[in-house]
Protein backbone atom coordinates (compact mmCIF):
# COMPACT_ATOMS: atom_id res chain seq x y z
CA UNK A 1 0.00 0.00 0.00
CA UNK A 2 3.03 2.45 0.63
CA UNK A 3 4.69 1.55 -2.65
CA UNK A 4 1.33 1.96 -4.10
CA UNK A 5 1.09 5.44 -2.67
CA UNK A 6 4.70 6.68 -3.67
CA UNK A 7 3.78 5.64 -6.86
CA UNK A 8 0.81 7.43 -7.03
CA UNK A 9 2.56 10.72 -5.82
CA UNK A 10 4.98 10.51 -8.16
CA UNK A 11 2.39 10.66 -10.43
CA UNK A 12 -0.08 13.31 -9.10
CA UNK A 13 3.72 15.49 -9.06
CA UNK A 14 3.89 14.07 -13.11
CA UNK A 15 0.54 15.24 -13.92
CA UNK A 16 1.16 18.46 -12.35
CA UNK A 17 4.32 19.03 -14.19
CA UNK A 18 2.52 18.49 -17.56
CA UNK A 19 -0.49 20.03 -16.57
CA UNK A 20 1.82 23.65 -15.84
CA UNK A 21 3.46 22.73 -19.40
CA UNK A 22 0.14 22.57 -20.97
CA UNK A 23 -1.43 25.92 -19.54
CA UNK A 24 1.80 27.90 -20.23
CA UNK A 25 1.61 26.68 -24.23
CA UNK A 26 -2.45 27.25 -24.17
CA UNK A 27 -1.72 31.20 -22.86
CA UNK A 28 1.02 31.57 -24.90
CA UNK A 29 -1.21 30.61 -28.04
CA UNK A 30 -3.89 32.94 -27.20
CA UNK A 31 -4.47 35.73 -29.56
CA UNK A 32 -2.29 38.75 -29.09
CA UNK A 33 0.10 39.68 -26.76
CA UNK A 34 -0.47 39.64 -22.98
CA UNK A 35 1.38 43.16 -23.02
CA UNK A 36 -1.05 44.48 -24.89
CA UNK A 37 -3.83 43.75 -22.40
CA UNK A 38 -1.51 44.90 -19.89
CA UNK A 39 -1.38 48.51 -21.55
CA UNK A 40 -4.93 48.85 -23.04
CA UNK A 41 -5.97 49.77 -26.63
CA UNK A 42 -4.07 52.78 -28.30
CA UNK A 43 -1.08 52.29 -26.31
CA UNK A 44 2.17 53.54 -28.15
CA UNK A 45 4.59 50.76 -29.78
CA UNK A 46 7.21 52.20 -27.48
CA UNK A 47 4.67 51.76 -24.41
CA UNK A 48 3.77 48.12 -25.67
CA UNK A 49 7.64 47.73 -26.06
CA UNK A 50 7.95 48.24 -22.35
CA UNK A 51 5.38 46.52 -20.82
CA UNK A 52 6.76 43.65 -22.81
CA UNK A 53 10.11 44.20 -21.18
CA UNK A 54 8.13 44.67 -17.89
CA UNK A 55 6.58 41.13 -18.44
CA UNK A 56 9.01 39.28 -20.20
CA UNK A 57 6.88 38.17 -23.12
CA UNK A 58 10.07 39.87 -25.45
CA UNK A 59 12.13 37.06 -24.02
CA UNK A 60 12.37 33.38 -26.56
CA UNK A 61 10.24 31.32 -24.90
CA UNK A 62 12.89 28.82 -23.89
CA UNK A 63 13.58 31.69 -21.78
CA UNK A 64 9.95 32.18 -20.86
CA UNK A 65 9.28 29.13 -19.98
CA UNK A 66 12.56 28.42 -17.85
CA UNK A 67 11.27 31.39 -15.71
CA UNK A 68 7.91 30.23 -15.41
CA UNK A 69 9.06 27.07 -14.50
CA UNK A 70 11.66 28.67 -11.66
CA UNK A 71 8.63 30.98 -10.14
CA UNK A 72 6.21 28.06 -10.07
CA UNK A 73 8.95 26.03 -8.22
CA UNK A 74 8.85 29.11 -5.98
CA UNK A 75 5.29 29.81 -5.50
CA UNK A 76 5.56 32.33 -6.85
CA UNK A 77 2.39 33.00 -9.43
CA UNK A 78 2.94 36.51 -10.22
CA UNK A 79 0.78 39.72 -10.35
CA UNK A 80 -2.22 40.02 -11.40
CA UNK A 81 -1.90 42.49 -15.10
CA UNK A 82 -5.44 44.74 -13.62
CA UNK A 83 -5.38 45.16 -9.99
CA UNK A 84 -1.32 44.37 -9.67
CA UNK A 85 -1.92 42.68 -6.29
CA UNK A 86 -0.11 39.34 -5.97
CA UNK A 87 -1.83 36.26 -7.59
CA UNK A 88 -1.28 33.88 -4.94
CA UNK A 89 -2.64 36.50 -2.14
CA UNK A 90 -6.00 36.57 -4.44
CA UNK A 91 -6.25 32.88 -4.52
CA UNK A 92 -5.86 32.12 -0.95
CA UNK A 93 -8.41 34.98 -0.14
CA UNK A 94 -11.11 33.64 -2.67
CA UNK A 95 -10.61 30.02 -1.99
CA UNK A 96 -11.26 30.99 1.52
CA UNK A 97 -14.85 31.40 0.21
CA UNK A 98 -14.53 28.62 -2.74
CA UNK A 99 -12.88 25.72 -0.80
CA UNK A 100 -15.72 26.02 2.33
CA UNK A 101 -18.55 26.71 -0.47
CA UNK A 102 -17.50 23.68 -2.47
CA UNK A 103 -16.77 21.12 0.33
CA UNK A 104 -19.81 21.99 2.56
CA UNK A 105 -22.01 21.19 -0.97
CA UNK A 106 -20.31 18.22 -1.32
CA UNK A 107 -20.63 16.71 2.94
CA UNK A 108 -24.65 18.00 2.74
CA UNK A 109 -25.21 15.64 -1.02
CA UNK A 110 -23.03 13.02 0.25
CA UNK A 111 -25.30 13.20 3.65
CA UNK A 112 -28.32 13.51 0.98
CA UNK A 113 -27.96 11.16 -1.79
CA UNK A 114 -26.04 8.03 -0.23
CA UNK A 115 -29.60 7.09 1.89
CA UNK A 116 -31.65 7.98 -0.71
CA UNK A 117 -29.23 5.85 -3.01
CA UNK A 118 -29.75 2.98 -1.36
CA UNK A 119 -33.45 3.75 -0.12
CA UNK A 120 -34.29 4.21 -3.78
CA UNK A 121 -32.21 0.83 -4.47
CA UNK A 122 -33.49 -0.95 -1.83
CA UNK A 123 -36.93 -0.08 -2.67
CA UNK A 124 -36.19 -0.29 -6.29
CA UNK A 125 -39.34 -2.38 -6.98
CA UNK A 126 -41.78 -0.44 -4.93
CA UNK A 127 -43.29 2.86 -5.82
CA UNK A 128 -41.62 5.07 -3.26
CA UNK A 129 -38.24 3.73 -4.68
CA UNK A 130 -39.80 4.61 -8.29
CA UNK A 131 -40.58 8.12 -6.80
CA UNK A 132 -37.03 8.32 -5.82
CA UNK A 133 -35.89 7.62 -9.04
CA UNK A 134 -38.04 10.70 -10.45
CA UNK A 135 -36.99 13.50 -8.09
CA UNK A 136 -32.95 12.45 -9.39
CA UNK A 137 -34.00 12.62 -13.11
CA UNK A 138 -35.16 15.88 -12.25
CA UNK A 139 -32.71 16.93 -9.90
CA UNK A 140 -30.03 16.12 -12.95
CA UNK A 141 -32.31 18.07 -15.41
CA UNK A 142 -32.46 21.29 -13.34
CA UNK A 143 -29.55 24.08 -14.71
CA UNK A 144 -28.09 25.34 -11.24
CA UNK A 145 -28.33 28.55 -11.91
CA UNK A 146 -31.97 28.58 -12.32
CA UNK A 147 -32.26 26.33 -9.02
CA UNK A 148 -30.39 29.39 -7.66
CA UNK A 149 -32.03 32.29 -9.00
CA UNK A 150 -35.23 30.73 -7.59
CA UNK A 151 -34.06 29.91 -4.31
CA UNK A 152 -33.11 33.85 -4.07
CA UNK A 153 -36.54 34.14 -5.07
CA UNK A 154 -38.09 32.31 -2.09
CA UNK A 155 -36.28 32.32 0.62
CA UNK A 156 -33.95 36.03 0.00
CA UNK A 157 -36.58 37.86 -1.50
CA UNK A 158 -40.67 36.57 -0.66
CA UNK A 159 -39.48 35.53 2.84
CA UNK A 160 -36.59 37.61 3.25
CA UNK A 161 -34.69 34.55 5.43
CA UNK A 162 -31.32 34.90 3.75
CA UNK A 163 -29.47 37.66 2.12
CA UNK A 164 -29.90 37.14 -1.94
CA UNK A 165 -26.12 37.38 -2.60
CA UNK A 166 -22.74 39.03 -2.45
CA UNK A 167 -19.82 38.08 0.93
CA UNK A 168 -19.35 40.22 3.84
CA UNK A 169 -16.66 42.55 3.28
CA UNK A 170 -15.00 41.65 6.12
CA UNK A 171 -15.02 37.46 5.78
CA UNK A 172 -15.27 35.63 8.63
CA UNK A 173 -14.54 38.20 11.31
CA UNK A 174 -18.54 38.80 10.30
CA UNK A 175 -19.02 34.94 11.07
CA UNK A 176 -23.20 35.43 11.11
CA UNK A 177 -22.91 37.34 7.97
CA UNK A 178 -20.64 35.03 6.08
CA UNK A 179 -22.40 32.04 7.30
CA UNK A 180 -25.82 33.37 5.87
CA UNK A 181 -24.42 34.23 3.14
CA UNK A 182 -23.11 30.58 2.06
CA UNK A 183 -26.65 29.11 3.04
CA UNK A 184 -27.93 29.54 -0.54
CA UNK A 185 -25.40 29.12 -2.50
CA UNK A 186 -24.48 25.64 -0.44
CA UNK A 187 -28.47 24.47 -0.76
CA UNK A 188 -27.98 25.41 -4.39
CA UNK A 189 -24.62 23.04 -5.11
CA UNK A 190 -26.02 20.46 -2.90
CA UNK A 191 -29.06 19.88 -4.25
CA UNK A 192 -28.19 19.42 -8.04
CA UNK A 193 -25.04 17.39 -7.23
CA UNK A 194 -26.98 15.30 -4.68
CA UNK A 195 -29.14 14.33 -7.63
CA UNK A 196 -26.83 12.91 -10.04
CA UNK A 197 -24.57 11.22 -6.90
CA UNK A 198 -27.87 9.51 -5.70
CA UNK A 199 -28.11 7.84 -9.36
CA UNK A 200 -24.35 6.53 -8.78
CA UNK A 201 -25.02 5.01 -5.55
CA UNK A 202 -28.41 3.62 -6.66
CA UNK A 203 -27.01 1.75 -9.91
CA UNK A 204 -23.71 0.34 -7.42
CA UNK A 205 -26.41 -0.86 -4.66
CA UNK A 206 -28.29 -2.40 -7.45
CA UNK A 207 -25.37 -4.21 -9.20
CA UNK A 208 -24.47 -5.38 -5.53
CA UNK A 209 -28.06 -6.83 -4.26
CA UNK A 210 -28.21 -8.63 -7.06
CA UNK A 211 -24.72 -10.02 -6.33
CA UNK A 212 -23.72 -13.74 -5.11
CA UNK A 213 -22.33 -12.65 -2.14
CA UNK A 214 -25.09 -11.11 -0.85
CA UNK A 215 -27.18 -14.25 -1.62
CA UNK A 216 -24.51 -16.54 0.25
CA UNK A 217 -24.77 -14.12 3.27
CA UNK A 218 -28.45 -14.39 3.46
CA UNK A 219 -28.46 -18.32 3.11
CA UNK A 220 -25.99 -18.61 5.79
CA UNK A 221 -28.78 -16.82 8.27
CA UNK A 222 -27.92 -13.17 7.62
CA UNK A 223 -31.01 -10.82 7.76
CA UNK A 224 -31.58 -8.51 4.80
CA UNK A 225 -30.17 -5.34 6.35
CA UNK A 226 -27.54 -7.54 8.51
CA UNK A 227 -25.91 -8.78 4.83
CA UNK A 228 -26.36 -5.64 3.44
CA UNK A 229 -24.30 -3.31 6.11
CA UNK A 230 -21.61 -6.05 6.49
CA UNK A 231 -21.27 -6.63 2.71
CA UNK A 232 -23.40 -4.45 0.43
CA UNK A 233 -22.07 -0.78 1.16
CA UNK A 234 -18.83 -1.12 1.35
CA UNK A 235 -18.45 -3.25 -2.01
CA UNK A 236 -21.07 -0.55 -3.41
CA UNK A 237 -19.00 2.21 -2.26
CA UNK A 238 -16.16 1.32 -4.10
CA UNK A 239 -17.29 2.70 -7.73
CA UNK A 240 -18.80 5.31 -6.07
CA UNK A 241 -15.97 6.65 -4.41
CA UNK A 242 -14.02 7.18 -8.38
CA UNK A 243 -17.34 8.81 -9.29
CA UNK A 244 -17.11 11.05 -5.92
CA UNK A 245 -13.50 12.55 -7.57
CA UNK A 246 -15.06 13.60 -9.95
CA UNK A 247 -17.88 14.91 -8.77
CA UNK A 248 -15.53 17.35 -6.34
CA UNK A 249 -13.51 18.50 -8.56
CA UNK A 250 -16.80 19.59 -10.63
CA UNK A 251 -17.84 21.12 -7.78
CA UNK A 252 -14.77 23.36 -7.65
CA UNK A 253 -14.78 24.55 -11.24
CA UNK A 254 -18.87 24.29 -11.03
CA UNK A 255 -18.76 27.06 -8.58
CA UNK A 256 -18.37 29.74 -11.39
CA UNK A 257 -21.59 29.84 -11.96
CA UNK A 258 -23.19 29.69 -8.57
CA UNK A 259 -20.34 32.48 -7.80
CA UNK A 260 -22.07 34.44 -10.37
CA UNK A 261 -25.75 33.80 -9.06
CA UNK A 262 -24.94 35.03 -5.50
CA UNK A 263 -22.15 37.54 -6.52
CA UNK A 264 -19.43 35.48 -4.14
CA UNK A 265 -15.75 36.48 -4.40
CA UNK A 266 -14.60 33.32 -4.77
CA UNK A 267 -12.01 31.30 -7.41
CA UNK A 268 -14.84 31.15 -10.35
CA UNK A 269 -15.32 34.73 -10.17
CA UNK A 270 -11.68 35.58 -10.26
CA UNK A 271 -11.87 33.59 -13.35
CA UNK A 272 -14.22 34.91 -15.04
CA UNK A 273 -12.97 38.49 -14.34
CA UNK A 274 -9.82 37.47 -15.60
CA UNK A 275 -10.87 36.15 -18.17
CA UNK A 276 -13.17 39.12 -19.33
CA UNK A 277 -10.08 41.51 -18.26
CA UNK A 278 -7.10 39.24 -20.61
CA UNK A 279 -5.76 39.29 -17.54
CA UNK A 280 -3.06 36.50 -17.92
CA UNK A 281 -1.34 36.06 -14.47
CA UNK A 282 -4.71 35.28 -12.84
CA UNK A 283 -6.11 33.06 -14.94
CA UNK A 284 -3.28 30.94 -15.12
CA UNK A 285 -2.92 30.96 -11.24
CA UNK A 286 -6.78 29.83 -10.76
CA UNK A 287 -6.20 27.34 -13.44
CA UNK A 288 -2.69 26.22 -11.70
CA UNK A 289 -4.25 25.53 -7.98
CA UNK A 290 -7.30 23.91 -9.75
CA UNK A 291 -5.45 21.43 -11.32
CA UNK A 292 -3.83 20.50 -8.24
CA UNK A 293 -7.09 20.23 -6.49
CA UNK A 294 -8.57 18.21 -9.25
CA UNK A 295 -5.68 16.13 -8.83
CA UNK A 296 -5.34 15.93 -5.19
CA UNK A 297 -8.83 15.13 -4.78
CA UNK A 298 -8.35 11.82 -7.60
CA UNK A 299 -5.29 10.96 -5.93
CA UNK A 300 -7.40 10.40 -2.23
CA UNK A 301 -10.90 9.04 -4.52
CA UNK A 302 -7.64 6.75 -5.55
CA UNK A 303 -6.13 5.57 -2.66
CA UNK A 304 -9.37 5.38 -0.62
CA UNK A 305 -11.03 3.10 -3.24
CA UNK A 306 -7.58 0.87 -2.48
CA UNK A 307 -8.49 1.12 1.18
CA UNK A 308 -12.12 0.10 0.61
CA UNK A 309 -11.14 -2.80 -1.53
CA UNK A 310 -8.60 -5.31 -0.98
CA UNK A 311 -8.94 -6.58 -4.57
CA UNK A 312 -7.55 -3.45 -5.61
CA UNK A 313 -4.38 -3.47 -3.86
CA UNK A 314 -3.17 -6.72 -5.32
CA UNK A 315 -4.09 -5.89 -8.18
CA UNK A 316 -1.76 -2.71 -8.03
CA UNK A 317 0.71 -5.00 -6.41
CA UNK A 318 0.89 -7.11 -9.46
CA UNK B 1 -31.78 11.79 -32.67
CA UNK B 2 -35.35 11.14 -34.29
CA UNK B 3 -34.81 7.81 -35.66
CA UNK B 4 -34.32 5.69 -33.26
CA UNK B 5 -37.15 7.10 -31.47
CA UNK B 6 -39.52 5.94 -34.29
CA UNK B 7 -38.51 3.01 -34.62
CA UNK B 8 -37.99 1.92 -30.84
CA UNK B 9 -41.27 1.84 -28.86
CA UNK B 10 -42.85 -0.28 -31.71
CA UNK B 11 -41.63 -4.07 -31.24
CA UNK B 12 -41.21 -3.99 -26.84
CA UNK B 13 -43.75 -2.93 -24.83
CA UNK B 14 -41.72 1.11 -24.13
CA UNK B 15 -41.81 2.56 -20.72
CA UNK B 16 -44.34 5.79 -21.01
CA UNK B 17 -41.82 7.71 -19.91
CA UNK B 18 -39.66 7.49 -22.14
CA UNK B 19 -42.64 8.32 -24.66
CA UNK B 20 -42.83 11.69 -22.29
CA UNK B 21 -39.04 12.41 -23.22
CA UNK B 22 -40.00 11.97 -27.21
CA UNK B 23 -42.70 14.58 -26.14
CA UNK B 24 -41.27 16.73 -24.28
CA UNK B 25 -38.54 17.41 -27.19
CA UNK B 26 -40.84 17.36 -29.33
CA UNK B 27 -42.60 20.43 -28.02
CA UNK B 28 -39.00 21.86 -27.91
CA UNK B 29 -38.19 20.65 -31.74
CA UNK B 30 -41.13 22.52 -32.71
CA UNK B 31 -40.90 25.43 -31.11
CA UNK B 32 -37.07 25.73 -32.12
CA UNK B 33 -38.65 25.06 -36.07
CA UNK B 34 -41.55 27.06 -36.28
CA UNK B 35 -39.38 30.05 -35.11
CA UNK B 36 -37.76 30.19 -38.65
CA UNK B 37 -40.60 31.25 -40.22
CA UNK B 38 -43.13 32.51 -37.72
CA UNK B 39 -42.87 34.52 -33.96
CA UNK B 40 -45.26 36.53 -32.93
CA UNK B 41 -43.47 39.91 -32.78
CA UNK B 42 -39.82 40.54 -34.22
CA UNK B 43 -36.49 39.70 -31.89
CA UNK B 44 -35.85 43.29 -30.74
CA UNK B 45 -39.49 44.66 -31.55
CA UNK B 46 -40.47 47.02 -28.61
CA UNK B 47 -43.97 45.53 -28.64
CA UNK B 48 -45.05 45.73 -24.98
CA UNK B 49 -44.59 47.54 -22.22
CA UNK B 50 -41.93 46.63 -19.50
CA UNK B 51 -41.93 43.83 -17.78
CA UNK B 52 -45.50 43.03 -18.63
CA UNK B 53 -46.95 39.76 -17.01
CA UNK B 54 -47.99 36.81 -19.42
CA UNK B 55 -51.22 37.93 -21.23
CA UNK B 56 -53.01 37.37 -24.55
CA UNK B 57 -50.64 39.43 -26.62
CA UNK B 58 -47.54 38.46 -24.84
CA UNK B 59 -47.91 34.97 -24.39
CA UNK B 60 -44.94 34.74 -21.88
CA UNK B 61 -45.20 38.40 -20.67
CA UNK B 62 -42.18 41.32 -21.52
CA UNK B 63 -38.75 42.00 -20.78
CA UNK B 64 -37.47 45.16 -19.58
CA UNK B 65 -37.52 47.11 -22.96
CA UNK B 66 -41.09 45.78 -23.42
CA UNK B 67 -39.68 42.71 -25.83
CA UNK B 68 -41.95 39.58 -26.13
CA UNK B 69 -40.91 36.92 -24.10
CA UNK B 70 -42.48 34.23 -26.38
CA UNK B 71 -40.50 35.02 -29.04
CA UNK B 72 -37.57 35.32 -27.57
CA UNK B 73 -37.90 31.62 -25.70
CA UNK B 74 -38.91 29.98 -29.13
CA UNK B 75 -35.86 31.96 -30.61
CA UNK B 76 -34.05 29.97 -27.97
CA UNK B 77 -34.81 26.52 -28.57
CA UNK B 78 -33.36 27.22 -31.84
CA UNK B 79 -30.28 28.28 -30.45
CA UNK B 80 -30.18 25.36 -27.88
CA UNK B 81 -30.49 22.79 -30.48
CA UNK B 82 -28.16 24.56 -33.01
CA UNK B 83 -25.87 24.73 -30.02
CA UNK B 84 -26.55 21.32 -28.92
CA UNK B 85 -26.36 19.52 -32.03
CA UNK B 86 -23.56 21.35 -33.58
CA UNK B 87 -21.62 20.69 -30.48
CA UNK B 88 -22.51 17.41 -30.15
CA UNK B 89 -21.32 16.51 -33.95
CA UNK B 90 -17.65 18.47 -32.99
CA UNK B 91 -17.45 16.15 -30.38
CA UNK B 92 -18.10 12.95 -31.76
CA UNK B 93 -15.56 14.01 -34.86
CA UNK B 94 -13.12 14.47 -32.64
CA UNK B 95 -13.58 11.97 -29.94
CA UNK B 96 -14.81 9.10 -32.27
CA UNK B 97 -11.62 9.87 -34.38
CA UNK B 98 -9.01 10.23 -31.17
CA UNK B 99 -11.10 6.84 -29.40
CA UNK B 100 -11.16 4.49 -32.53
CA UNK B 101 -7.36 5.87 -33.03
CA UNK B 102 -6.49 5.08 -29.51
CA UNK B 103 -8.25 1.47 -29.45
CA UNK B 104 -5.63 0.97 -32.72
CA UNK B 105 -2.65 2.63 -31.54
CA UNK B 106 0.16 0.91 -29.69
CA UNK B 107 0.63 0.03 -26.17
CA UNK B 108 1.99 3.43 -25.47
CA UNK B 109 0.15 5.95 -27.41
CA UNK B 110 -3.49 3.94 -26.33
CA UNK B 111 -1.87 4.67 -22.76
CA UNK B 112 -0.77 8.10 -23.42
CA UNK B 113 -4.81 9.05 -24.90
CA UNK B 114 -6.29 6.97 -22.37
CA UNK B 115 -4.42 8.87 -19.43
CA UNK B 116 -5.26 12.01 -22.06
CA UNK B 117 -9.06 11.76 -21.90
CA UNK B 118 -9.16 10.60 -17.89
CA UNK B 119 -7.22 14.52 -17.45
CA UNK B 120 -9.42 16.25 -19.37
CA UNK B 121 -12.46 14.87 -18.49
CA UNK B 122 -11.64 16.00 -14.87
CA UNK B 123 -12.19 19.10 -15.92
CA UNK B 124 -15.87 20.30 -17.07
CA UNK B 125 -16.74 20.76 -20.64
CA UNK B 126 -18.04 24.42 -19.23
CA UNK B 127 -14.42 25.23 -17.83
CA UNK B 128 -12.69 24.08 -21.15
CA UNK B 129 -15.14 26.05 -23.31
CA UNK B 130 -14.49 29.33 -21.15
CA UNK B 131 -10.77 28.77 -22.39
CA UNK B 132 -11.60 28.17 -25.75
CA UNK B 133 -14.04 31.18 -25.77
CA UNK B 134 -11.16 33.01 -23.78
CA UNK B 135 -8.81 32.26 -26.81
CA UNK B 136 -11.03 33.71 -29.78
CA UNK B 137 -11.12 37.63 -30.10
CA UNK B 138 -15.04 38.06 -30.04
CA UNK B 139 -17.78 35.45 -28.50
CA UNK B 140 -20.36 33.87 -31.30
CA UNK B 141 -22.20 31.74 -32.02
CA UNK B 142 -19.71 29.54 -33.87
CA UNK B 143 -17.26 30.41 -31.29
CA UNK B 144 -19.72 28.75 -28.17
CA UNK B 145 -20.60 25.50 -30.22
CA UNK B 146 -16.56 24.76 -31.04
CA UNK B 147 -15.73 25.41 -27.46
CA UNK B 148 -18.64 23.01 -26.64
CA UNK B 149 -17.73 20.72 -29.12
CA UNK B 150 -14.51 20.11 -27.46
CA UNK B 151 -15.06 20.64 -24.05
CA UNK B 152 -17.19 17.26 -24.63
CA UNK B 153 -14.91 15.21 -26.84
CA UNK B 154 -12.85 13.57 -24.25
CA UNK B 155 -15.62 12.06 -22.81
CA UNK B 156 -16.68 10.27 -26.42
CA UNK B 157 -13.22 10.27 -26.79
CA UNK B 158 -13.08 7.65 -23.88
CA UNK B 159 -16.84 5.48 -24.79
CA UNK B 160 -15.12 5.31 -27.95
CA UNK B 161 -11.79 3.56 -26.94
CA UNK B 162 -13.08 1.27 -24.89
CA UNK B 163 -16.19 0.35 -26.83
CA UNK B 164 -13.80 -0.21 -29.99
CA UNK B 165 -11.75 -2.10 -27.60
CA UNK B 166 -14.48 -4.51 -26.83
CA UNK B 167 -15.23 -4.99 -30.18
CA UNK B 168 -11.56 -5.85 -31.53
CA UNK B 169 -11.05 -9.28 -28.98
CA UNK B 170 -14.11 -10.62 -30.81
CA UNK B 171 -13.40 -13.47 -33.33
CA UNK B 172 -15.30 -11.63 -36.24
CA UNK B 173 -12.63 -9.01 -36.57
CA UNK B 174 -9.81 -11.92 -36.32
CA UNK B 175 -12.26 -13.67 -39.30
CA UNK B 176 -12.38 -10.38 -41.26
CA UNK B 177 -8.33 -9.61 -40.51
CA UNK B 178 -7.84 -12.93 -41.90
CA UNK B 179 -9.71 -13.12 -44.75
CA UNK B 180 -7.87 -9.42 -46.09
CA UNK B 181 -10.32 -6.46 -44.80
CA UNK B 182 -8.20 -4.03 -44.58
CA UNK B 183 -8.10 -1.78 -41.14
CA UNK B 184 -9.86 1.19 -42.43
CA UNK B 185 -12.90 -1.30 -43.99
CA UNK B 186 -12.94 -2.94 -40.44
CA UNK B 187 -13.43 0.58 -38.72
CA UNK B 188 -16.63 1.49 -40.98
CA UNK B 189 -17.85 -1.91 -41.83
CA UNK B 190 -17.70 -3.68 -38.35
CA UNK B 191 -16.99 -1.53 -35.23
CA UNK B 192 -18.70 1.73 -36.09
CA UNK B 193 -21.84 0.13 -36.98
CA UNK B 194 -21.36 -2.09 -34.02
CA UNK B 195 -20.78 0.56 -31.68
CA UNK B 196 -23.32 2.81 -33.13
CA UNK B 197 -26.31 2.17 -30.57
CA UNK B 198 -23.88 2.13 -27.16
CA UNK B 199 -22.75 5.55 -28.74
CA UNK B 200 -25.98 6.74 -29.69
CA UNK B 201 -27.01 7.22 -26.30
CA UNK B 202 -24.05 8.95 -24.99
CA UNK B 203 -23.99 11.52 -27.39
CA UNK B 204 -27.80 11.97 -26.72
CA UNK B 205 -26.32 12.35 -23.17
CA UNK B 206 -23.99 15.21 -24.06
CA UNK B 207 -26.70 16.76 -26.22
CA UNK B 208 -28.21 17.33 -22.83
CA UNK B 209 -24.72 18.63 -21.35
CA UNK B 210 -24.09 20.68 -24.14
CA UNK B 211 -27.46 22.62 -24.12
CA UNK B 212 -26.68 23.28 -20.35
CA UNK B 213 -23.52 24.62 -20.75
CA UNK B 214 -24.11 26.48 -23.58
CA UNK B 215 -26.68 28.38 -21.18
CA UNK B 216 -24.42 28.43 -18.67
CA UNK B 217 -21.82 30.21 -20.75
CA UNK B 218 -24.47 32.86 -21.98
CA UNK B 219 -24.70 33.43 -18.50
CA UNK B 220 -22.05 33.90 -17.58
CA UNK B 221 -21.61 36.17 -20.63
CA UNK B 222 -19.77 34.55 -22.50
CA UNK B 223 -22.12 32.67 -25.25
CA UNK B 224 -22.93 34.28 -28.36
CA UNK B 225 -23.60 38.17 -28.19
CA UNK B 226 -26.91 39.91 -28.02
CA UNK B 227 -29.08 39.00 -31.50
CA UNK B 228 -29.24 35.50 -30.50
CA UNK B 229 -31.65 35.02 -27.80
CA UNK B 230 -30.16 32.18 -25.65
CA UNK B 231 -32.05 30.53 -22.54
CA UNK B 232 -28.94 31.31 -20.71
CA UNK B 233 -28.52 34.78 -21.00
CA UNK B 234 -32.26 35.68 -20.51
CA UNK B 235 -32.24 34.27 -17.53
CA UNK B 236 -29.23 36.77 -16.70
CA UNK B 237 -31.22 39.34 -17.91
CA UNK B 238 -34.29 38.40 -15.79
CA UNK B 239 -32.17 37.84 -12.76
CA UNK B 240 -32.16 41.30 -11.73
CA UNK B 241 -35.51 42.48 -12.11
CA UNK B 242 -37.00 38.65 -10.60
CA UNK B 243 -38.75 39.97 -7.53
CA UNK B 244 -41.30 42.40 -9.37
CA UNK B 245 -41.16 39.96 -12.77
CA UNK B 246 -40.29 36.20 -11.73
CA UNK B 247 -41.97 34.53 -14.71
CA UNK B 248 -38.84 35.93 -16.72
CA UNK B 249 -36.68 34.18 -15.02
CA UNK B 250 -38.66 31.08 -14.23
CA UNK B 251 -39.91 29.99 -18.47
CA UNK B 252 -36.41 30.63 -19.41
CA UNK B 253 -35.03 27.61 -16.81
CA UNK B 254 -38.46 25.66 -17.77
CA UNK B 255 -37.62 25.57 -21.74
CA UNK B 256 -34.29 24.30 -20.52
CA UNK B 257 -35.00 22.12 -18.16
CA UNK B 258 -38.09 20.32 -20.56
CA UNK B 259 -35.56 20.08 -23.37
CA UNK B 260 -32.62 18.42 -20.89
CA UNK B 261 -34.96 15.97 -19.14
CA UNK B 262 -36.99 15.60 -22.46
CA UNK B 263 -33.38 13.87 -23.87
CA UNK B 264 -32.04 12.18 -20.93
CA UNK B 265 -35.64 10.13 -20.41
CA UNK B 266 -35.00 9.24 -24.64
CA UNK B 267 -31.53 8.52 -24.39
CA UNK B 268 -32.53 6.53 -21.31
CA UNK B 269 -35.47 5.00 -23.74
CA UNK B 270 -32.66 4.18 -26.20
CA UNK B 271 -30.56 2.18 -23.74
CA UNK B 272 -33.20 -0.01 -22.91
CA UNK B 273 -33.84 -0.67 -26.61
CA UNK B 274 -30.27 -0.99 -27.11
CA UNK B 275 -28.74 -2.46 -24.01
CA UNK B 276 -31.21 -5.32 -22.17
CA UNK B 277 -28.51 -5.66 -19.76
CA UNK B 278 -28.54 -2.20 -18.51
CA UNK B 279 -32.53 -2.26 -18.04
CA UNK B 280 -33.76 -0.55 -15.29
CA UNK B 281 -30.54 0.54 -14.31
Amino acid sequence: MLGYMMRRLVILLLSLFIAAIVLFVLLRLLPGDPAGALVGVGATPEQIAAAQAQIGSDQPLGVQFITYLGDLARFDLGKSFVSRASVLDEISTRLSVTLPLALTAFALALLIAVPMGILAAVKSDRWSGLVLSVISQIGIAVPVFWLGILLVYEFALNLRWLPSGGFPLRGYADPGRAIESMVLPVLTIAIVMSASLMRYVRASMLEVLNSDFIRTARALGDSYTGALIRHGIRNAAVPVVAVLGIELSTTFLGAVVVEQVFSLPGMGSMLLLGIQQRDYPNIQGVLLVTTLLVLLTGFLADIIQRLLDPRLRHEARR
Amino acid sequence: MSTPVTTAPRRRRTNPIHWLGFVLVGVIVLAGLVSFVWTPYALSDMAGGRLEAPNWQHWAGTDRLGRDLFTQLMIGARIALVVGSGAVAIGAAIGITTGVLAAFATRFFDDALAALFDILIAFPTLLIAMLVVAAREEASLGTAILALGIGLSPVVGRVTRILTKRILSQDYITAARVSGTSWPAIVFWHILPNIAPFLGVNLALQFGLAVMAEASLSYLGLGAPPPNASWGRMLQEAQSTVYTAPWGAVLPGLALFTLVIGVNLLADGLRDRFDPTQRGA
